[in-house]
């Protein structure tokens, strides 16, 4: 065809160098900022900074830390991934409802009181309930596969899974029970153990692997579904791997950390300013930035008690919500939504 | 349903004998080599509703085709079957066949060049020069580091433009590009379209505004209740495209823009 353009004879002009530059050392800065993070997690106790013995650091720190960065980049990744697919600068896992079927089955594991029989009972109820929810899901998006409709179903499944939780709240067997499911639904990284590190690690970094790979199909999905399609890019494959990445991402996140909002929602946004809005270039930054997010918060959690008369250490869910909430009002009145 | 080689199908039509409106470019090799898209489809559906029946077309490499008719005729969805994009049409190769939806917008505040570049996706490559290439052609390099969602309408839409034209496709969908433009923009994207077709591409434009179509035009399919009524030249096209319509046609004595290049206005 004339007029097809070659190299050669048509030499790229710079585009802009000085933001490009600026946006290559985002991810080495990033990746800078979170090693320094995991060594501070190691030398932050509860309300004490030291370096602790061999024991507390293996069985307590090593794992609360490990957590903390897994959970954290899985979420942030996933929001990324799902903002990206769904084309709405609001999605985020809990929309999906697959946080809330995660909570949904690890309550049904302290109702029937296996959590003290067996202690990884606890995580694999919640990843069972992660499955399930993100079953109901991929069916949906295998019937219907378009954002919006996504988006509905995640409506529905996240509202069922509430409602069935609220059920299980009022039927608790005892008082105990009620008041360990509660704690849990707050979500936070203590007291757990390299057995959930182990539990956890596998589907998270799966679905991180999943995620990872569908850069070029959410930036086309950003013209809309039938440009993609026009494209050559899979639409609806696309989105079942995004919802199936983010079960396992998100969902294995939730089931050993609880119900841990706003990451995934809050990190693509702060991305934004620094590396542009082309899906594709957030999801690596989603990443780190989600697992220092949560690290963040977490220390917090940790040296609050320095600061704050606190008899109870503040649930790490608690944190992100009440540091997430005014920014998600932030985003409503800044952005025209779709 | 396939595509065949132009040696099957470019010398003469097979839709009744349509002659080419333009006399072909003599040995121009591009003109020769390049390939028929071909559509035959006894029913297209949209959501198990039949929108279309007996469409039958060919596009030829060098031709610019309008298509015309009421809202609601199944201008859009000829074009996505074109497109390969509904059940049961012909699948097309994405680095060959590039397609505009109506309205097409980005969710996203991409910049212009990021934009365009999203046309190299079938190619899965990276290259700049189609891309700078394509920018330059829409006229807007200058605008290249610029939001998409920051720029004026008329230039957004160039973006989207630019977008299909860096994908270096042999067949331009394009669902109308012009609508809510003023006049001169969107006479400008008709003279680049008719540029491109006669570089050798096939384009097939989705166009509302009748005139503009008969001035760029080589060809005119008039659509109406989801059937072709009319595929002629597109300057014979008027009384067809007018009675799809229901209107009354005739020469307009009342003062009017002209386009600039005077070559264009019908005799």
């Amino acid at each position: 065809m004339t007029g097809r353009a070659s190299d050669a004879e048509c030499p790229p002009l710079p585009l802009n160098p000085l933001p490009l530059k600026g946006r290559r050392s985002i991810l080495p800065g990033l990746a800078g900022v979170l090693a320094v993070l995991l060594l501070v997690s190691l030398l932050v106790g509860d309300g004490i900074v030291a370096l602790p013995d061999r024991l507390i650091l293996l069985q307590i720190r090593l794992p609360r830390t490990l957590l903390a960065a897994l959970v954290g980049g899985g979420l942030g990744l996933s929001g990324a991934v799902l903002q990206g697919a769904l084309r709405n600068p609001l999605a985020d896992p809990g929309l999906l409802g697959i946080t809330g079927t995660a909570g949904l089955g690890a309550a049904m594991v302290f109702y029937w009181g296996l959590a003290a029989r067996f202690a990884p009972a606890l995580p694999l109820g919640g990843l069972a309930g992660a499955a399930v929810g993100a079953g109901c899901l991929l069916a949906f998006a295998g019937r219907a596969p378009s954002g919006p409709s996504l988006i509905l179903a995640g409506v529905a499944v996240s509202a069922l899974s509430a409602s069935l939780l609220a059920l299980a709240l009022s039927l608790a067997p005892n008082p105990f029970a009620l008041a360990e499911i509660t704690f849990w639904l707050l979500g936070g990284l203590t007291d757990r153990s390299l057995a959930h590190v182990a539990l956890a690690a596998p589907p998270i970094l799966l679905g991180v692997a999943i995620l990872l790979r569908l850069g070029p199909g959410l930036d086309a999905l950003s013209l809309g579904e039938e440009t993609a399609a026009s494209l050559g890019v899979p639409v609806g494959r696309t989105l079942r791997l995004a919802a199936a990445g983010t079960a396992l991402a998100a969902g294995a996140g939730a089931a050993v950390a609880g119900g841990i909002g706003f990451v995934g929602l809050v990190v693509p946004h702060l991305l934004r300013p620094l590396l542009g809005e082309r899906p594709s270039a957030l999801l690596p930054a989603s990443l780190l930035a989600g697992a220092i997010l949560l690290l963040t918060a977490d220390l917090l959690v940790r040296l609050a008690p320095l600061v704050l008369p606190l008899s109870q250490p503040l649930p790490l869910g608690v944190l992100t919500a009440l540091l997430g909430a005014p920014f998600v009002v932030a985003i409503a009145r800044k952005a025209p939504l779709p | 349903m396939n595509r065949d080689k132009a040696s099957l199908g470019c010398a003469e039509s097979d839709r009744g004998g349509t002659p080419h409106p333009q006399p072909p470019l003599r040995g121009d090799p591009v003109r020769d080599a390049g390939e028929v898209f071909r559509l035959a489809c006894p029913t297209i559906s949209l959501h198990n509703r039949p929108v279309l029946h007996d469409i039958a077309l060919a596009v030829r490499p060098g031709e610019l085709v309008a298509v015309c008719g009421p809202n609601g005729a199944g201008k859009s969805t000829l074009l996505r079957a074109l497109a390969g994009l509904l059940p049961g049409t012909p699948p097309r190769d994405p680095r060959r066949v590039a397609y505009l939806p109506q309205g097409a917008r980005c969710a996203w505040g991409l910049t212009v060049a990021q934009v365009a570049a999203l046309g190299r996706i079938p190619h899965r490559d990276s290259a700049q020069a189609p891309v700078t290439h394509a920018l330059q052609r829409c006229g807007i390099l200058a605008l290249r580091d610029r939001r998409v969602d920051r720029i004026s309408g008329g230039e957004a839409r160039r973006a989207m433009l630019a977008r299909v034209f860096a994908t270096e496709p042999d067949l331009f969908l394009l669902d109308e590009p012009t609508a809510d433009l003023d006049p001169a923009a969107a006479q400008a994207i008709m003279d680049l379209m008719r540029d491109t077709a006669k570089a050798g591409c096939a384009v097939v434009i989705v166009q509302h505004a009748i005139d503009l179509a008969i001035r760029c035009a080589d060809r005119m399919i008039v659509l109406q209740s989801g059937r072709i009524a009319a595929d002629l030249p597109a300057r014979e096209a008027l009384p067809a495209a007018a009675a799809a319509f229901g209107l009354p046609f005739g020469l307009d004595p009342e003062p009017r823009l002209l386009p600039r290049d005077d070559r264009l206005v019908p005799p």
